[in-house]
């Protein structure tokens, strides 16, 4: 008997669909991946939705809804491994900006007729909700970790994703330092690398987009940016972005304690 | 006896919604394109940031279309800002953009819509039949990203695209480098086009009010004036006085319609047939070598359609490399001033809008967002509506892939505006109660 192609299944919840567009983007990989595993539950690449239980599910976006939150503790029950894709899923998403602020504020913005909007105070990364198997981070996910990712599950092995920070690959690579050299703020040394140092290597500052390294030293970078010119707002602002829910980058984004007036959770 | 027919997702979209079409005998009584995407508040949390977030953060609104999203950011801000980036900005910005429509179409073309017209659950399974084409796509859809990754550092999401410019121009050499794999993308789609022309193509139409950019000089990517097939012609400034945003009980997605309350299409079908004239002549070879001249008024044939702006973008693309050099400053200063500006670009799906009002620090005090499924929402409605009592006559099975068919006509991208299509096709009794 022939063995059985394990069950993929990607799930989305809160987000931009770019981390599952990275599977799609794996153009030299896609056919053979298909001949690997059964992709069984993908619902923006197929209408051919099977039941689990599945063997790896790929869980992209952030809880910002009940419902949601009771959907994501159902697949964790019909799934082997759960392994979460991108700064939505890892860490809450830009939409995490919520947290910080009145939700019913925002939806009162955007909406005519807020009392038809089913929204959650906040917005979560999914290991706040059910246990996690592997967080791929990125703003989006590089598709090469994702391969990286998908192979280690399907072989029963642990992948090799690295979490030091993009500054240490930068200096690898000997790219010219934004910061000491041009004086342009640079997130680089407290985010976590997987980028392939793309910011620095475009004359650019590093933004977070992969969140926090392992052991970021936010207060140490500090006056490194102060002295690129950055603002405290800058700074704040620098922070606030796609991993804003994600500590340190939240006790940065919020800054020191004011007036109180800020919500306590996020 | 009411009777319910009802499937839990609609797939192959960008995002999650649900459908429902209720019948009273064989005639549609109401179509519902329900959209409960979570929604993200980004028009909110843009209050306060500083226009230079705005491209990076609006870009996180799709990852489908993030350029179109950077492209309509820096348009109005710059507009706000009264900044003129230098003349080269403008060419690279349509190469970064031909990019993207490129994979975007490819992806809808290969792997979302051509499913459907032969009769598979998706082009991994039509590949075990048709390998050769599906090969093709993917081809297609990479020289696309290519592009995507040499100018703007990755695919999703790229990193170099900048308020008055560009962060860093690349070598010349990098972007010549990718000619060769643009060439044979152009082979591939016209290789490609003739086994999609041969598809079976419902016979259906409705009048509809097609709306556009066009400038008179190329085909529109990221200028011009907003013109529609009823003869409106205004200045994308003007948007708002002309389109509003009707919010609906069982969407989380706004619809957007004329201020008369009319509906109207934006998008490829929108942009051939206002446009035609501008199509770079290879392209326009081919689509009337397989007898696609405007108006296509069939929404199906979005599929042809998209085919032939791939080809368009690839000879677009070949072009602007061919005439590029590096240029630095690479990016107009831009020195914040109190003002309002407003964008409109081509995305793949059509004209996405933004409007943003700035204070004298660049801090941003409003923004308003439409992307063009919002735009198209109220017409793949009166689509179904019009296709209901032909769906009536059908199985259960059929009329459902047939009505989920027809909102893929619209390559909608529900995470633009929206989450997971679910349909429902209800009927009740023939006799109203």
């Amino acid at each position: 008997m022939a063995k059985r192609r394990p069950k993929l299944a990607v799930f989305k919840f809160a987000s931009c669909d770019g981390c599952q567009l990275s599977v799609l983007d794996c153009e030299d990989e896609l056919l053979l991946l298909a001949d690997r595993v059964s992709i069984s539950n993908f619902a923006e690449a197929s209408r051919r939705l099977l039941r689990g239980p599945y063997d790896l599910s790929l869980v992209e976006g952030s809880i910002t809804t009940a419902h949601d939150a009771q959907r994501i503790r159902e697949i964790r029950g019909n799934t082997r491994f759960l392994v979460t894709i991108g700064a939505c899923a890892t860490s809450g998403g830009i939409q995490a900006l919520r947290n910080f602020r009145d939700v019913r504020e925002f939806v009162s913005v955007v909406y005519a007729s807020p009392e038809y909007i089913d929204t959650l105070e906040s917005s979560t990364a999914i290991a706040d909700h059910v246990k996690v198997d592997f967080e791929l981070r990125g703003c989006p996910i590089d598709k090469h970790q994702l391969l990286e990712v998908i192979s280690a599950f399907l072989q029963g092995r642990k992948p090799t994703v690295p979490a030091h920070s993009v500054c240490l690959d930068c200096k690898r690579r000997g790219i010219v330092c934004v910061m000491v050299a041009r004086g342009t703020p640079c997130l680089g040394p407290v985010t976590h690398t997987g980028c392939g140092v793309l910011c620095p290597s475009f004359d650019r500052g590093c933004y977070g987009c992969f969140g926090p390294n392992e052991s970021p030293n936010i207060a140490g970078l500090d006056p490194a940016l102060r002295a690129a010119g950055a603002t405290p707002l800058d700074v704040r602002r620098l922070y606030g972005t796609f991993n804003v829910a994600r500590e340190p980058f939240r006790s940065a984004h919020l800054g020191p304690p004011t007036s109180g007036a800020r919500k306590a959770h996020g | 006896m009411a009777k319910t027919i009802k499937v839990d997702y609609l797939s192959r979209v960008e995002g999650e919604g649900g459908l429902t079409i209720r019948f009273r005998g064989d005639r549609p009584s109401a179509v519902e394109l329900r959209i409960f995407e979570p929604p993200r508040f980004f028009e909110a949390f843009l209050r306060g940031r500083a226009y230079l977030e705005a491209p990076d953060i609006t870009a996180r609104i799709c990852g489908i279309c993030p350029v179109a999203y950077q492209m309509s950011a820096c348009r109005a801000l710059e507009a706000a800002l009264g900044t003129v980036p230098p003349a080269p900005v403008r060419s690279l910005r349509r190469l970064l953009y031909c990019g993207e429509w490129i994979e975007s179409h490819a992806l809808h073309v290969f792997l979302l819509h051509a499913p459907d017209f032969l009769g598979f659950d998706d082009a991994l399974t039509m590949a075990k039949h048709h390998r050769d084409v599906v090969a093709r796509g993917l081809s297609i859809k990479k020289a696309g990203n290519a592009i995507l990754r040499a100018l703007g550092g990755r695919e999703i999401h790229p990193i170099n695209v900048r308020v008055g410019g560009f962060y860093a121009t690349p070598p010349r050499a990098a972007l010549e480098a990718l000619v060769p794999q643009l060439e044979a993308a152009q082979r591939d789609i016209a290789a490609a086009l003739p086994w999609l022309a041969s598809f079976d193509f419902p016979d259906f139409s409705r009048d509809y009010e097609f709306v556009a950019l066009r400038n008179g000089f190329e085909y529109p990517l990221c200028e011009g004036r907003i013109v529609s097939s009823r003869g409106l012609d205004i200045a994308v400034a003007d948007y708002g006085s002309h389109f509003v945003e009707q919010q609906v009980s069982y969407s989380t997605a706004l619809h957007s319609v004329t201020r008369t309350g009319g509906a109207y299409v934006c998008g490829p079908l929108a942009r051939f047939n206002l446009n035609f004239d501008q199509l770079r002549p290879g392209a326009r070879s081919l689509a009337e070598s397989i007898g696609l001249l405007p108006p296509v008024i069939n929404p199906f044939k979005g599929l042809l359609v998209r085919a032939i702006e791939i080809a368009h973008a690839l000879e677009e693309a070949v072009a602007l490399i061919g005439a590029y050099s590096p240029f630095d400053p690479a990016f107009a200063d831009t020195p914040p001033r109190a003002g309002v500006g407003h964008g409109c670009t081509e995305a793949p799906r059509g004209i996405l809008y933004h409007r943003y009002e700035l204070d004298d620090a660049g801090s941003i005090l409003d923004a308003k967002i439409v992307p063009p499924t919002s735009q198209n929402m109220k017409s793949i409605e009166l689509d179904l509506f019009e296709l209901a009592p032909e769906l009536a006559k059908r199985g259960h099975a059929e009329a459902t892939w047939r009505a989920e068919q027809a909102v893929r006509n619209y390559d909608p991208c529900i995470s633009c505006s929206t989450h997971f299509l679910e349909l429902a096709i209800e009927r009740e009794p023939k006799e109203s109660s």
